[in-house]
């Protein structure tokens, strides 16, 4: 019995002790923010590591909103955001370092090629519900939309002057995996996911395929040379402008450096587009 | 006339004295923990519940759909697609959870027993992200070529009763076991079919570690997250078949939590204590049923 | 004859569930096994984790786990104790406190892992760290044991404990050598269960140990979990699938590793038992 405790007291004091050894002495940023941009970001702060060796840069997700209230309140030293800051996020310095589209996806097996502006629109808000209509087979089309509050959606909306609650969807997804997913598996599924992202999984042999907007072929090359009407911004934010080791960090991210890494996630890096 | 002495009853081992208290402070500490976690949730959810911020709790059930944004908060589609999902799984693990521990308990053979109670325990610990996986790559194409679009309420209750199943068969497998061997060999001597001594007098004498495996089953269900928001499809609806995509509350808080403010959030967590809600009402009737039980 | 028919009911229950769980077994096999090699169990993650391996994920996901069984079996096991052999069984104490934990075992994981960002890595200030990973971790693990060991302690006979009071044995020795063994089989199926739970434990994470997926040095630094890495793998990461298999493939086997300590602990421990019998 005795021993039993004492084994647990071991223990928790031998935790603690854990807790307060080692503690960073070494010059550390902690980033938060977006999902999509941290997989990059996670790549690029590695590399910044290693180039400037001692220092430790701490990646955390959460979402765009997250990574603008911690920037604000001083929890994150940088905050990631997927899109262009809003006229009310004008306290915060935006930094951005990446482009990204958005191009929207049907399955590989789907004979229509191309989609009309009215018609994405009727398709989106449920006016057209059989592939039949459009030139295609006779099958339901399963809208795939993206959850409230993710940029990719609220860009989508503006782009086609839609309000979230027009769109009639049959399943609403979170993240651009599980969109390409969903498309994949279902012959009569529409969504739309980033490009770099949908690219990659074209090639690669998952059955999608990319509709152009507007007559524009959906490739980040055209992301690039700044053709493609449906792209956004990849921002690192800051509250106020940005001083010491974020600042180094920042314009390493923006240098030509990154452009391998930041091609390697299927994004269009600034310093080398245009 | 007798004198009746009362004497103080003393305490043979002032050990069992002190492990008296010391054991009950981790048990108070655990009770304490429990208190935290409302108080959190209310003081979260209080903008909203106290209906200063223009919302009233009726809101919840009464409003049109669920668009934050343009700050309509119904809630009730999503309460029936967590009850929905959360008993058709039920529906689905409760007797096959049950006829699996009887099947490793009572009529296995020794080599198949070993390799299906590893394989149950193995289930038990499989991550939801790798059921939703599973489920987005494999079962809503199967689902939706029968019926599109696939991820549905369908789907959602099968991966449930998946990942519950295992909690009802260790749980029952456990409380069969600790039963009295005298009960299965009397039972036996009687006469009775296999069936009926499985059924009619291991099962009952089992029955208040196996509700409480029911009880960890449907709590595991009602506050499943990622593998149904993998494969139910997230539309926030009143499901009319089984077909139908559903947003279940827990979805709808892993959703939105990231960029919700204010009133949106505050809704987002009286949601959640909606959930506990339902779950300490069923843990209510189980203790009350528990207790029925004991005595008869 | 209904003898017969119940009978092989059971044998094609225990059939269906086999083949189902074979199907997702396989799945996880066939499409993991590519992705594994030395070089993936032991090295640092590249390329967003698509490259590279997973040895520091493994190190933090071990380390989360630690802390959370260090800190949910005593409490747990205490707890079950007191509650099956201190309390009145129907008494009032020991029923609103077996509520309570009946309560908390229903607590949505999402919910959990909101108190714990605000509780532990906000009010407490451990921040993003292991730490407070492992403590929502056993917030969870702690109904899940004190219902299954007290199921278990319930379990046994009376007569066993009234034999050992007749031969005056303290309730210490009691609990130590007669009922803890006979209640070990219940103790460690909520131990599996409780574990199982805990490592599939995937959004409570993300808000309390983190995202961070270097190896961290100390239980202060923010570790990314084995579940955590394999939902950015799949969800989020372009091109990360098959990586993301060949985690999923890694965690099943830890599990399977942890199933076999945990019934060599079980075995261990009944063999202590001082039966009447």
């Amino acid at each position: 019995m005795l021993d039993f405790c004492l084994r647990r007291l071991a223990i928790l004091i031998l935790s603690s002790g854990l807790v307060f050894a080692v503690q960073a002495e070494s010059p550390r940023l902690t980033i938060t923010g977006s999902s999509t941009v941290a997989p990059v970001i996670s790549d690029i702060g590695k590399a910044f590591e290693q180039t400037n060796p001692g220092t430790r840069i701490d990646v955390q997700t959460g979402g765009s909103s997250r990574g603008i209230a911690d920037a604000r309140e001083g929890r994150a030293d940088i905050g990631m955001v997927s899109r262009a800051l809003n006229d009310n996020e004008n306290d915060l310095a935006a930094y951005p370092f990446a482009m990204d589209g958005i191009s929207i996806i049907t399955h590989a097996s789907n004979p229509v090629n191309a989609l009309s502006r009215e018609n994405t629109i009727a398709v989106f808000t449920g006016k057209i519900t059989n592939w039949k209509a459009l030139g295609g087979p006779d099958r339901p089309i399963t809208v795939v939309n993206k959850a409230e509050g993710r940029s990719t959606l609220e860009l989508f909306l503006a782009f086609f002057q839609l309000k979230n609650s027009d769109i009639r969807a049959q399943v609403v997804i979170g993240d651009n995996q599980q969109g390409i997913k969903t498309v994949a598996g279902n012959p009569g599924a529409i969504g739309y996911v980033s490009i770099g992202t949908a690219e990659f999984e074209a090639e690669y042999g998952t059955p999608i395929k990319l509709l152009p907007m507007a007559g524009i072929a959906p490739t980040t090359a055209h992301v690039a040379d700044g053709s493609y009407p449906l792209s956004r911004q990849l921002n690192l934010v800051t509250a106020g402008p940005a001083g010491g080791l974020a600042a180094e960090f920042i314009a390493y991210a923006r240098s030509a450096s990154v452009n391998a890494l930041i091609g390697e996630h299927f994004f269009v890096a600034l310093s080398s587009a245009k | 006339m007798h004198e009746v002495t009362v004497t103080r009853k003393k305490q043979r081992w002032p050990s069992d004295a002190l492990m008296k208290v010391m054991l009950g402070l981790p048990a108070l500490a655990a009770a304490a923990l429990l208190l935290l976690i409302v108080v959190f949730l209310v003081y979260e959810a209080w903008p909203v519940m106290t209906g200063r911020s223009g919302i009233s709790l009726l809101d919840f059930f009464r409003s049109d759909g669920w668009y934050p944004l343009q700050e309509q908060f119904g809630m009730l589609p999503m309460v029936w697609a967590s009850i929905a999902a959360a008993l058709g799984a039920m529906l689905l693990a409760v007797p096959m959870g049950l006829a699996c521990a009887l099947f490793s308990q009572y009529l296995a053979p020794a080599w198949i027993k070993g390799l299906f109670n590893s394989m149950i325990s193995l289930l038990a610990g499989i991550p939801s992200v790798v059921f939703g996986l599973w489920g987005l790559t494999v079962l809503v194409p199967l689902i939706g070529q029968w019926q599109p679009p696939g991820a549905s309420l369908l789907a959602a209750v099968l991966i449930l009763a998946m990942m519950t199943l295992p909690t009802v068969a260790l749980t029952s497998r456990a409380a069969l076991a600790a039963t009295t061997p005298s009960l299965y060999q009397g039972a036996a001597m009687l006469g009775m079919s296999r069936h009926r001594i499985l059924l009619g007098v291991l099962v009952p004498a089992a029955r208040r570690g196996i509700l409480g495996g029911v009880l960890l089953a449907i709590a595991r269900a009602l506050g499943e997250t990622m593998a149904v928001l993998m494969v139910a499809g997230n539309v926030v609806q009143t499901p009319a078949s089984l077909f139908d995509p559903i947003r279940v509350l827990t979805a709808n808080i892993a959703l939105e939590m990231a960029y919700a403010v204010d009133q949106h959030r505050s809704s987002l967590f009286v949601s959640g204590l909606l959930l506990m809600a339902m779950v300490a009402i069923l843990a209510w009737l189980a203790n009350r049923m528990s207790r029925s039980m004991a005595h008869g | 004859m209904a003898d017969r028919f119940f009978l092989l009911t059971l044998w094609l229950i225990a059939g269906l569930v086999t083949l189902t769980f074979a199907w997702l077994l396989g799945d996880i096999l066939i499409k993991g096994v590519p992705a594994i090699s030395w070089e993936f169990l032991s090295q640092a993650p590249s390329r967003a984790g698509r490259q590279g391996g997973i040895w520091p994920i493994l190190v933090s996901t071990v380390l989360i786990l630690s802390v959370a069984i260090c800190v949910a079996l005593p409490l747990g096991l205490c707890s079950a104790i007191w509650l099956a052999e201190f309390t009145r069984r129907d008494g009032p104490l020991g029923r609103r406190i077996g509520l309570a934990l009946d309560i908390l075992a229903g607590v949505p994981s999402i919910v959990i892992g909101l108190f714990g960002y605000a509780f532990f890595s906000g009010f407490l200030g451990l921040g993003f760290s292991i730490l407070s990973g492992g403590l929502t971790l056993a917030c969870m693990m702690l109904p899940i044991l004190v219902r299954t060991a007290e199921s278990g302690l319930t379990a046994v006979p009376d007569e066993w404990r009234h034999a050992a009071a007749a031969l005056g044995m303290r309730r210490g020795s009691v609990l130590w050598h007669v009922l803890l063994p006979a209640a070990a089989p219940a103790i460690t199926a909520g131990l599996l269960l409780a574990v199982g739970r805990a490592t599939a434990e995937t959004a409570a994470l993300i808000f309390t140990s983190g995202y961070v997926d270097r190896m961290p040095e100390s239980l202060s630094d923010s570790g990314r979990a084995l579940a955590v890495h394999i939902y950015d793998l799949s969800m989020n990461v372009t091109g990360g699938d098959q990586a993301a298999y060949g985690s999923a493939l890694v965690l099943v086997t830890l599990i399977i590793v942890i199933n076999l300590l945990a019934n060599l602990l079980s075995l261990y421990w009944a063999k202590r038992k001082v039966t009447l019998a």
